[in-house]
């Protein structure tokens, strides 16, 4: 199973890693909710690529306590139910995504609960996230999730909740900060870390030696 | 508000290409194609990926082999323990598919890799000092200095095996002329008999390092046999203990990460849906008619023309006799659950059995992994045996690897395969790829994976120079 990364560089300070994944319908703001919590932007007419396998943010929970998110989006892979096993393996936490003007998109991030609880670690840290707030608050007639609803199964499947803005940033960094909180910090360990984590096994990386050179043969 | 995010539009402003099926052939291309900044639709008939490559979890495969309602018995049961190759093969160290591997990073973010811990060849009797006269499995040497030590090879015999690997070693693996031989035009046997090696020691080096499935490497152009043990040898010398290198939690870890891969790059991904037809203009393939639930709409399926001027699919996504041909050979392969690990070996292990050993045409091979990459349960095994079928009793053609095995806990026996590839040209412009074949590693894969591309885009494919968008962080 994987284990969070931390590590002690002094007595008293704390580092420690961990793979986030997003999962939710297409278009309910998965991407926009990154982009809003790593580089602090939002925008309209956002393709739904990343470009990036993955993209990093750091949280510092208190003076001595710093939490890295490796965040993974779906690419787009979740459009046809075409994602791999391998986008949720080692995840620590996820964040599921609905679209509080959108009625089914509730149903599509609980049956994402499922998949989680099915294939993903059995300690994982689980949020949804209700996004859209801001079209809501300009028009509330346009909501079609009842936020007590959608807490209440929130509730019942252990998951946190929060309802988020990605173009205002509400309740954003809060989000991400509530997962931190919620992650074991204090376990030291390894996991596969591409951003620069030990990984186990052999590194692919090892150039081949020059058979011509100096040849196979240590004799 | 329109959705610029609509799936449904996305697929009918159509593709550059489609590629059809996600073995590893096809999903490296379409990494590839989506690197270099093409619009790629990729299907998969299956819900899963990989294709006759994949891994499945063990409630899969007893589904799949013992019939829709079987059921794997307790202890057995926790599918996420499981990941179970449909074919057995391993990655080279110092391989073409680890070089490509090197080159794209991101594919690398997704995947880790662990080592095979050995690498055997089946003796039917003992030879050397310490021969038994039993059957027996005996580790190979790798390097010069090694078959000076094992019990493999007559003492003799040792010293003129040492001088071979010392000579093939030092050899740069381009020129045609090297040390006197005309590596282009002199075959095997006058290599061998230039270092007067014994039968059974050609037989040994043939099989066990330049990997050969069958006897007739010694008719063969030298230079290739040289090549192919250069890389058996530089590929132990990279990690040590074995030439192999192994995704853990399975093979069809590969062909997952090279979409994902893709899909970072803008391509678009569709498990679960049918290929019904292709649709030509003057002779050359414009779009194919697709069957696949409307993802607007759960348990609803569609029917769809997607726009396309090529397509790439692997041979179950096209017809016979048109579009692709039986190369001749026929795979037999058998997947073993143990609750042990093989006697007198590894861990993890490719024992092969020579055909010569067992009086065949072809080898048996065994491929043996264990829970340290992450394909089994702790206490478990998994072993597949192969071959290249010869007779009309295929399964027991294997025999001689089961009895290696034994005692086996669930066995689980294909069919006999045939592998394909394509028949006649690809002016149609829908380019078929090849059946995987039935040898230990991915070298031919990467070879047609080169030529598939050199047919589509009319130059060669240049892994260097592919240019990946960005470092895989921040």
């Amino acid at each position: 199973m994987a284990q969070p990364r931390a590590s002690t560089s002094s007595a008293n300070t704390r580092f420690a890693q961990f793979k986030l994944v997003l999962l939710g319908e297409s278009a309910v703001g998965k991407s926009s909710l990154v982009l809003r919590f790593v580089k602090d932007q939002f925008d309209d007419y956002r393709e739904s690529t990343i470009g990036a396998a993955f993209l990093t943010q750091t949280i510092a929970l208190d003076e001595n306590t710093t939490v890295k998110f490796e965040i993974w989006d779906t690419a787009g892979q979740e459009r046809y139910k075409s994602l791999a096993p391998m986008y949720y393996r080692n995840a620590n936490c996820a964040v599921v995504v609905y679209d509080i003007t959108q009625a089914a998109s509730l149903d599509k991030a609980k049956a994402w609960v499922k998949e989680l609880q099915r294939q993903a670690n059995e300690s994982i840290v689980i949020a949804l996230a209700g996004n859209k707030l801001d079209l809501v608050t300009a028009n509330p007639s346009k909501r079609a999730i009842e936020t007590a609803d959608a807490e209440a199964y929130a509730k019942e499947a252990g998951l946190l909740f929060l309802e988020t803005s990605a173009k205002t940033a509400e309740n954003v960094k809060e989000m991400f900060t509530a997962i931190a909180r919620k992650l074991p910090t204090d376990q030291v360990g390894q996991r596969r870390g591409p951003a620069g984590g030990i990984r186990p096994g052999v590194d692919i990386n090892r150039q081949p030696p020059n058979a011509s050179a100096a040849g196979p043969c240590a004799c | 508000m329109e959705d610029p995010q609509d799936p449904m539009k996305d697929l009918e402003n159509g593709f550059d290409v489609v590629v059809l099926g996600t073995g590893l052939t096809e999903t490296i291309l379409s990494g590839i194609m989506s690197i270099e900044k093409k619009r790629v639709l990729h299907i998969d008939s299956n819900n899963y990926y990989g294709g006759e490559g994949a891994s499945l979890k063990i409630s899969q495969v007893f589904s799949q082999f013992h019939g829709e309602d079987a059921k794997p018995p307790p202890g057995l049961n926790v599918d996420r323990d499981w990941n179970i190759d449909l074919i057995p093969k391993f990655m080279m160290s110092g391989g073409e598919l680890a070089r490509i591997l090197r080159q794209v990073p991101q594919v690398q973010d997704n995947v880790q890799f662990q080592q095979i811990a050995g690498s055997y060849v089946y003796r039917s009797s003992g030879t050397g000092f310490f021969g038994s006269g039993k059957p027996a499995i005996y580790k190979v040497p790798s390097t010069a200095s090694e078959a000076a030590t094992s019990s493999l090879i007559g003492l003799m015999e040792k010293g003129r095996l040492k001088s071979f690997l010392e000579f093939v070693a030092s050899y740069d693996g381009k020129s045609s002329l090297y040390q006197g031989i005309d590596l282009e035009k002199a075959t095997m046997k006058t290599v061998y008999d230039k270092f007067g090696l014994e039968e059974p020691t050609r037989d040994f080096v043939g099989h066990a390092m330049a990997l050969y499935s069958n006897s007739d490497h010694q008719n063969l152009q030298a230079r290739s046999t040289f090549n192919k043990i250069r890389l058996y040898a530089s590929s132990v010398a990279l990690y040590g203990r074995s030439p192999y290198i192994y995704p853990l939690y399975g093979l069809g870890e590969l062909p997952s990460a090279f979409t994902r891969l893709s899909a970072v790059h803008g391509g678009t991904y569709m498990l679960n849906t049918q290929v019904l037809d292709f649709e030509f203009t003057d002779g050359k393939v414009s779009g194919v008619k697709l069957k696949f639930e409307n993802p607007k709409k759960d348990g609803e399926y569609v029917d769809m023309v997607i726009k396309t001027p090529r397509v790439l699919a692997a041979p179950s996504y096209v017809d016979e006799p048109k579009k692709k041909q039986r190369t001749g050979q026929q795979v037999i392969r058998a997947i073993c659950v143990l609750n042990h690990p093989v006697k007198h070996a590894e861990d993890s292990c490719q024992i092969i059995i020579p055909n010569t050993q067992v009086g065949r045409k072809n080898d048996i091979y065994i491929a043996v992994l264990s829970s340290a990459h992450n394909v089994c349960p702790k206490g478990y095994w998994l072993a597949i045996v192969s071959t290249i079928v010869e007779t009309d009793n295929p399964h027991y053609e294997l025999k001689h690897g089961f009895d290696l095995l034994e005692p086996i806990e669930e066995r689980f026996l294909g069919k006999p395969s045939p592998l394909w590839e394509q028949a006649g040209d690809s002016s149609d412009n829908i380019f078929v790829s090849k059946s995987l074949d039935a040898s230990s590693h991915f070298e031919s894969c990467t070879d047609d994976v080169k030529d598939l591309y050199r047919r589509m885009e009319g130059k060669e494919l240049d892994i260097e120079g592919l240019v990946v968008a960005g470092p895989s962080t921040e």
